[in-house]
């Protein structure tokens, strides 16, 4: 067995036995059934929920405003990432305020949102795109500054102009942290998104755990934790695959 | 001084790019014609304290020759070959290729080869090196065929679906060498290729290097720090004063054109290497500041 799959048996095997013991804590009676219920009984209630299709409107709703905010956050930080890049002077002047940005609780202008934009998805997905834009942007500058500069001077070799350049050099080159930042984008817009409709949203997943838990239905609050847990696990599962598959051609041998 | 004033010494006749040679043939000069011409040339970098870093530097490059400059660390060669490409500007003075004025871009019909790692790691070693050609809008059978002839040529034919990662550092240099080599560049410039390569390499390296200018018929300048590397490979060798470099003098060879690394055995490689060391040891002092460095 090679050492990286080792690594993987036992984080598997880590969580396999985090999850066993509390399936045992639980089926015990060490923790209340009213405050966690066992992982065994949230698979089953889950699978219940997915079969009979209580749980699409909700999941289209939340995946239709994940899917938006991120491509919001990609198509307007990528752009808007390039563009400061190549201002010094507004690079100056914003990149504190990037670096600070994650220190301001966005999610209290959610009111705001929705008194302008409306009780609808709207809110959803600008809070999502404002949660991962900045990422996206901060992605696309650090990439951006760590293209080798003799990359540069072989595109002015071949006489490309700056969006020639920008397409075939400078965004190739930049892929590792433009990939980066397309994974921290999707899980501020989870996030934000789930988050949202925690707070004020009429549909969706995070309000289906909102409302499963003001009326102490565990078994379904605890059903799409897991889900939304499985969703974003497995989203970011994905995506590391994808990247590491992308990588392993710029590793060195 | 001038170096172009000096006779050339040695063989001195180019043969016209052959049916596999690079050099294009349209705007090509004549063999000994004027290939770029530097007048006067000088580059001061502003700021606060402007650093005059080279000139001013006049220099004739034939057509066809293999030309090296040296000089120490810090003396301007690296920016000699950034005006000469069209990279950046001069502050003063004139810079014509092929009769053309060099203005801040890269003139048609150059190409340079960097010290530095410039494979595209994104790429595999085929289209590292169809790259230029591609942008170009060259035919894809055409670019097909002189990229099978170029990884052929340099040595690279079983790694062609590889990627630079999966190489050495000599093999992404030959990459490199043979991106420039496909788009058949007249003036190939050369700043140090071989700089992070060890000394069997880069007597290998200059091998495969000579081989490809008798190839292509191309004219070469090569700037490196490496005497040996500059004996063995140039017909001419410019030597550099330190900051701001100015040639002060310029070794004729007189080597065939049909040569290799073996060179380095023979007693004349010998008395090349010492003439421009001898010329070399008080601009090197000099520029670190050495005890021994004289006015």
């Amino acid at each position: 067995m090679s050492r990286s799959a080792a690594v993987a048996a036992a984080r598997l095997a880590l969580l396999a036995g985090a999850v066993l013991a509390l399936e045992l804590l639980c089926r015990a009676g060490v923790i209340q059934p009213l405050t966690l219920i066992p992982p065994s009984a949230m698979a089953a209630a889950l699978a219940g929920l997915l079969w009979s299709g209580e749980l699409n409107a909700d999941l289209i709703h939340t995946g239709g405003a994940v899917a938006a905010s991120l491509a919001l956050a990609v198509g307007l930080g990528l752009p808007l990432g390039v563009a400061v890049h190549g201002l010094p002077r507004l690079r100056r002047a914003l990149d504190p305020l990037l670096a600070a940005y994650y220190a301001v609780p966005t999610f209290v202008f959610y009111p705001l949102l929705v008194a302008i934009l409306g009780l609808n998805q709207a809110p959803l997905i600008v809070l999502g795109t404002a949660f991962g834009l900045p990422a996206m942007m901060m992605a696309t500058l650090n990439g951006l500054d760590r293209v080798p500069p003799v990359l540069l001077r072989t595109a002015r070799v071949h006489r490309l102009g700056r969006l020639d350049t920008l397409a075939s050099i400078v965004l190739p080159s930049a892929a590792p942290f433009l990939f980066t930042g397309c994974k921290l984008a999707l899980a501020y817009a989870v996030i934000g998104i789930i988050a949202g409709e925690f707070i004020l949203a009429d549909a969706g997943l995070g309000h289906a755990i909102s409302f499963a838990y003001d009326g102490f239905e565990n078994r379904t609050m605890y059903a799409v934790m897991l889900l939304v847990l499985g969703l974003a696990t497995g989203l970011n599962l994905l995506l590391h695959l994808w990247e590491t598959r992308l990588m392993r051609r710029r590793a060195r041998a | 001084m001038r170096p172009e004033a000096r006779p050339r010494v040695g063989p001195g006749t180019r043969e016209a790019p052959g049916p596999r040679g690079t050099a294009g043939a349209r705007d090509a000069p004549g063999p000994r014609e004027s290939h770029a011409v530097l007048s006067a040339v000088t580059r001061v970098y502003p700021g606060a304290r402007p650093v005059a870093a080279l000139g001013p530097v006049d220099l004739d490059l034939r057509a066809g020759e293999f030309f090296a400059v040296v000089g120490p660390s810090g003396c301007g060669k690296s920016t000699l070959l950034d005006l000469l490409a069209g990279l950046s500007r001069p502050t003063a003075g004139t810079i014509l290729f092929e009769g053309r004025p060099v203005d801040g871009a890269v003139p048609e019909g150059l190409g340079i080869v960097f010290q530095e790692d410039a494979s595209f790691p994104w790429l595999t070693v085929r289209d590292n090196i169809a790259f230029g050609l591609r942008r170009a809008g060259t035919d894809p059978a055409e670019t097909a065929r002189r990229v099978d002839y170029a990884l052929g040529f340099m040595g690279l034919a079983d790694f062609a679906a590889a990627y630079p990662a999966q190489l050495s550092g000599g093999m992404r240099q030959r990459v490199c060498i043979a991106r420039t080599l496909v788009t058949r560049p007249r003036l190939i410039l050369l700043d140090e290729p071989f700089g992070a390569l060890d000394q069997q390499t880069r007597l290998l390296m200059g091998d495969e290097l000579l081989r490809l200018w008798r190839e292509t018929g191309a004219t070469v300048l090569l700037i490196t720090h490496a005497l040996d590397e500059a004996a063995m490979l140039s017909d001419r060798v410019g030597v550099m004063s330190s900051r701001p470099g100015r040639f002060i003098d310029l070794v004729e060879t007189g080597w065939p054109r049909e040569r290799d690394s073996r060179l380095v055995a023979e007693a004349g490689f010998g008395t090349v290497t010492a003439r421009l060391w001898a010329r070399l040891r008080d601009e090197s002092l000099k520029a670190i500041g050495g005890p021994g460095a004289t006015a």
